[in-house]
């Protein structure tokens, strides 16, 4: 008897034997003979003119500014959005300085700390000019971008007419709310080396990425080279939460110079680069305006949301990206009758947003849901009997909602009671009753993810996802190569994908091998992002895996003298059914390359390679869903948030590895949490960055996400292979708007409400006192 | 950041040692916080004199009711009871709440007085057990009290020539109690507001309010505090004009350290 080692088994990770004995291979473990480290001299201001660089004499051919990169083309990320600006960012900056940290200059040298040596021996001089900070404030006379008509990369709106609603509602509130600009965190920073290969005329980039085929692309447009010409690999990524989803201006500087010089160059993120310049995130204001019913069911929302998109589109996900989703995804899991949304994506000196695990879900669920609590509290009804008003039921699955969301499968309901049951409300209420200050908090949200084709055409970002291919081949000894254009970087693939074969072809997982991080090595993908890779991926693998299964049961029907109609796969052999005589994968595969005079004549020529193509139908993405429960306990005398208990209760359709999916939820919370209580990049009035370590950038420890109390329904997904959905962000969506609720309860007795995120102390009390002044 | 290129000295007695400072070295103990500043360029010395391996610059002796601990003595081997009897374990209670573990094991007594962080544990909790630092000069030793030492924002007494070289403290009755309270977001951050009060029966209390990005506060009238900790909080905040938060958190530091004692 064999244990399942296919979907649905919580096998353990294959990849772990390298990292948990830190053999793992990243950017920086990699070094070349004659390589040349880079010290980025960056802007130290929000907004000027001008910049002007005096080399250090005697240095001065170590150290390159725009002027000397020319012929290399800025970074454009358009979207096909009405009215959508694209900005055009310089690789190493040119007339104008748009945020601090900004690229000016590359200093090389053989090592970082005389590279630094370097860009601290630059002077500068710039004329300063005023600086666009707030997101709200940008109608002004300064332009960040010197030919636009305002500071405004684009506008999306819908326009339903709410006009009738105030006659009709019971219940109408507003709420002026704010996520703050935050900075992603993975272990790992960006690293690049950048080498050219004279034998193959090709430039070979060595780069911690989520997506290397999107970057080949983004790279050849900057360089002017063809696509055969760049070669990019992307070894082991120490997470990438979708900072690794951008082309950096980093890597087409290292790429540029290494072709020039003839050398090896190598640049390493460090944390102030990191948390100060490049990985900022999340930065959303709204307005949100609801009308209900005196049972809770919506009659209508209002929503007026901006985005600080900074101060360039990135590529590829384009400023568009966290503000056109907004307006897609504000009506949640709920039947919304009527939407009015005008969103805006404003630009500002700072560095541009980048999408963060969740996208703008996080944001907007935070709206959403706190905005549920505020009309439940106006109504003295319950946050479950809201919720419970207006979610979409499982009867009406597959769901349309009105802005055209198809919700694939699911029970709302039932998750929202599964969550509301395992958290001890009464006792809370007791607790409250005795005047402690606790609170409880529900959020419940679905998450889209393997969204394809007919989702992202009508945004025309600069990538749009197609079908998903893989590369099989079997080698002579009977291992299965899977070569997959996607990229692991936490999310277990080399495992998760090994089981799809096993599901498929029965041969065991260690007799798979999961090739991916390297273009030259697989097909072309988009790469990571989206939740899209157990779909996706997996879909495309046991696309694969069954043409693969096609051609072994022909060869050993023939081998075996029976039709292939009586022939099984299991446990890596080929058997007949009748007899139970069988020939393993292995003897098929050693048959075709080294003993071909034993194939039947009609074989397929094609062998044991084939690449094979999946795309799910409809490819409109599957809906993920979950419903968060916390419990806090608020310091009065200091603001300070306790979570006491954290519930979740997640449908992600077949779980291909539930350990694995369990693993993705947790470090998502822990995530959430950050978003919720402690992460936050501050600018002051002049742009400046105000954390430039994680002594002022607070992340939460170990000691700061509480034990987890998970539970899982499983409704398959009809649309994807398995059933499986994606899931990969979902533990990150929730927190903030559960967390605040919670807190909101605990504060309501008190006449207090907090709207801002993070809910710091500071923001906890001073609600607090504005409510009791003292 | 990488550092800048510097020099680096291991004196091996303490001449040695005052003449690098004299000619300019920057003294280093467990780099705990001069680390991370060399890394971010924000202290650019041209000589590191790394007084790791002076004689008596760790490690702690007794005598006549008094304890001198070694400014070199790791926060890690205080908290492990380096420091007998009762103030020993207040001590390494003390010690127990910096940071973490990694940073213990490395960071000094010393070097992190010296340092003078207003929100460093030492620095918020030494004047309320009445400590001593010890500086060495070219004159010899000169006795600076613990709530006299730091002057400012990453101030302190000590000369130019001079190099903190121990702590010493009055050892305590087993009937000495003792109250601490600060605020930290999470373990390891910086503290936003401290309170330390010592009581010893038969001896009159003693608070310190610290962390307030000044040097630390004794407090004058501290059995008020104990009498009616509420009120006298209010008044001791009052006048430090600390933004609203600022001020609650250091009110609830003074008030929970009169419970915890």
């Amino acid at each position: 008897m064999t244990t399942n080692q296919g979907v649905g088994a919580s096998l353990r990770r294959k990849e772990d034997a390298r990292f948990l004995r830190g053999r793992g291979r990243y950017v920086a473990d990699i070094t070349r003979p004659g390589m040349l480290e880079v010290a980025f001299l960056r802007s130290p201001v929000a907004h000027a003119r001008n910049p002007i660089v005096t080399k250090p004499k005697g240095q001065e051919h170590h150290v390159y500014l725009a002027e000397d990169l020319a012929g290399i083309a800025p970074i454009r990320a358009h979207s096909a959005l009405p009215g959508f600006r694209p900005s055009v960012q310089p690789i190493l900056a040119t007339t104008k300085l748009r945020y601090v940290g900004e690229l000016i200059a590359a200093c090389l040298a053989p090592s970082r700390a005389a590279a630094e040596d370097l860009a601290g021996d630059c002077a500068l001089d710039y004329e300063t000019l005023p600086a666009i900070v707030d997101m709200l404030q940008t109608r002004t006379e300064t332009r960040i971008h010197d030919d636009w008509p305002d500071n405004i990369f684009v506008e999306t709106r819908r326009d339903d007419d709410l006009s009738h609603l105030d006659a009709i509602a019971a219940a109408k509130i507003t709420r002026r709310l704010r996520t703050a600009r935050q900075s992603m965190a993975p272990l790992e920073g960006r690293g690049v080396l950048a080498e050219w290969d004279p034998r193959l005329e090709q430039l070979i980039l060595t780069t911690s990425t989520q997506m290397p085929h999107v970057t080949k692309t983004g790279l050849a447009e900057c360089l002017g080279l063809d696509e055969g010409q760049i070669r990019v690999i992307s070894p082991d990524v120490g997470g990438g939460f979708g900072y690794k989803g951008i082309l950096l201006p980093e890597e087409v500087v290292c790429a540029t110079l290494a072709m020039r010089l003839d050398r090896p160059v190598r640049w390493i993120e460090d944390r102030l680069e990191q948390l100060a310049a490049n990985a900022n995130c999340r930065e959303h204001h709204y307005v949100v305006t609801a009308w209900a019913a005196a049972d809770g069911a919506l009659l209508g929302i209002e929503v007026d949301a901006t985005v600080d998109a900074g101060a360039y589109s990135a590529y590829p996900f384009s400023a568009c990206l966290e503000a056109a989703q907004i307006g897609s995804i504000f009506p949640g899991p709920y039947i919304l009758p009527l939407f009015r949304c005008h969103t805006t994506s404003a630009c500002t000196n700072k560095p541009p947003i980048l999408p963060y695990r969740g996208v703008a879900r996080t944001g907007v669920c935070y709206a959403m849901e706190t905005t549920l609590d505020a009309l439940a509290r106006t109504l003295a009804i319950t946050p479950q009997a809201i919720r419970l008003a207006n979610l979409v039921p499982p009867t009406a699955m597959p769901y349309r909602n009105l802005v055209g969301k198809v919700f694939d499968s699911g029970d709302y309901p039932e998750a929202l009671r599964r969550a509301a049951a395992a958290i001890d409300i009464p006792a809370i209420q007791a607790r409250q009753a005795l005047g402690e200050c606790v609170g409880v908090g529900l959020a419940i949200f679905c998450e889209q993810g393997a969204h394809g084709t007919s989702v992202y055409h009508g945004w025309g970002i600069p990538f749009v996802p197609g079908y998903e291919q893989v590369h099989l081949r079997l080698t002579p000894d009977g291992v299965l190569e899977i070569r997959t254009g996607v990229h692991s970087h936490g999310q277990g693939l080399e495992t998760t994908l090994a089981q799809v074969a096993n599901e498929i072809l029965g041969i065991h997982p260690d007799r798979v091998r999961i090739v991916l991080g390297d273009t030259a090595l697989t097909p072309y993908s988009t790469g990571t992002w989206g939740s899209r890779c157990m779909v996706m991926a997996g879909g495309a693998v046991a696309e694969g895996c069954k043409q693969l299964a096609a051609r072994l049961t022909a060869i050993a029907a023939a081998l075996l003298q029976v039709p292939p109609t009586e022939l099984h796969l299991s446990n890596g052999a080929v058997s007949r059914q009748d007899t139970g005589a069988s020939i393993t994968i292995a003897e098929v595969a050693k048959t075709w390359y080294r003993r071909p005079q034993n194939l039947p004549a009609d074989v397929n020529q094609g062998g044991l390679e084939l690449t094979a193509g999946y795309r799910p139908d409809p490819d409109t993405g599957t809906h993920s869903y979950a419903c968060h429960a916390a419990t806090v306990r608020v310091d009065t005398d200091t603001g300070a948030v306790t979570i006491e208990t954290y519930v979740i209760v997640e449908d992600g359709g077949v779980l291909v590895n539930p350990m694995i999916v369990d693993g993705q939820v947790i470090g998502g919370l822990a995530q959430g949490i950050g978003t919720a209580l402690y992460e936050e990049m501050p600018f002051d009035d002049h742009g400046q960055p105000l954390a430039a370590t994680l002594a002022d950038y607070l992340l939460p420890g170990a000691s700061e996400i509480p034990e987890l109390r998970l539970d899982h329904m499983e409704t398959p997904s009809p649309w994807t292979t398995f059933g499986q959905k994606g899931i990969g962000e979902s533990g990150a969506i929730g927190p903030p708007a559960a967390i605040v609720n919670a807190i909101n309860d605990a504060l309501a007795t008190r006449g207090a409400e907090v709207f801002d995120l993070p809910a710091t102390p500071q923001r906890v009390l001073a609600a607090l006192q504005a409510a009791s002044p003292q | 950041m990488k550092a800048a290129a510097f020099d680096y000295s291991r004196p091996t007695d303490w001449p040695e040692a005052l003449q690098l400072l004299q000619a300019g070295a920057r003294p280093a103990a467990g780099t705990q916080s001069l680390g991370p500043m060399l890394n971010f360029r924000l202290s650019l010395p041209q000589r590191l004199a790394d007084l790791r391996h002076l004689p008596g610059y760790t490690g702690v002796t007794l005598s006549n009711h008094v304890v001198r601990i070694g400014a070199g003595t790791t926060h890690a081997a205080i908290e492990d009871g380096a420091v007998p009897g009762r103030l020993g374990a207040i001590l390494a209670a003390i010690a127990s709440r910096i940071a973490y573990r990694a940073i213990r094991n490395r960071g000094t007594i010393g070097g992190s007085l010296a340092h003078a962080d207003p929100a460093a544990d030492w620095v918020a909790t030494l004047p309320a057990l009445d400590a001593t630092a010890i500086a060495i000069g070219p004159q010899g030793e000169r006795r600076i009290p613990a709530a006299a030492f730091v002057l400012g924002l990453f101030t302190t007494a000590l000369a130019e020539n001079e190099l903190l070289q121990a702590i010493e403290l009055p050892t305590l009755p087993e009937t000495a109690r003792w109250g601490h309270w600060k605020f930290c977001r999470k373990p390891g951050e910086f503290s936003r507001a401290t309170a330390c009060i010592l009581h010893t029966p038969g001896h009159p209390p003693k608070a310190v309010l610290a962390a307030l990005d000044a040097p630390p506060l004794m407090i004058p009238d501290p059995a008020a505090l104990l009498a009616d900790p509420a009120i006298t909080a209010a008044r001791i905040v009052a006048p430090l004009k600390l933004d609203p938060w600022r001020a609650a958190i250091a009110r609830t530091a003074l008030c929970r350290a009169v419970q915890a004692l």
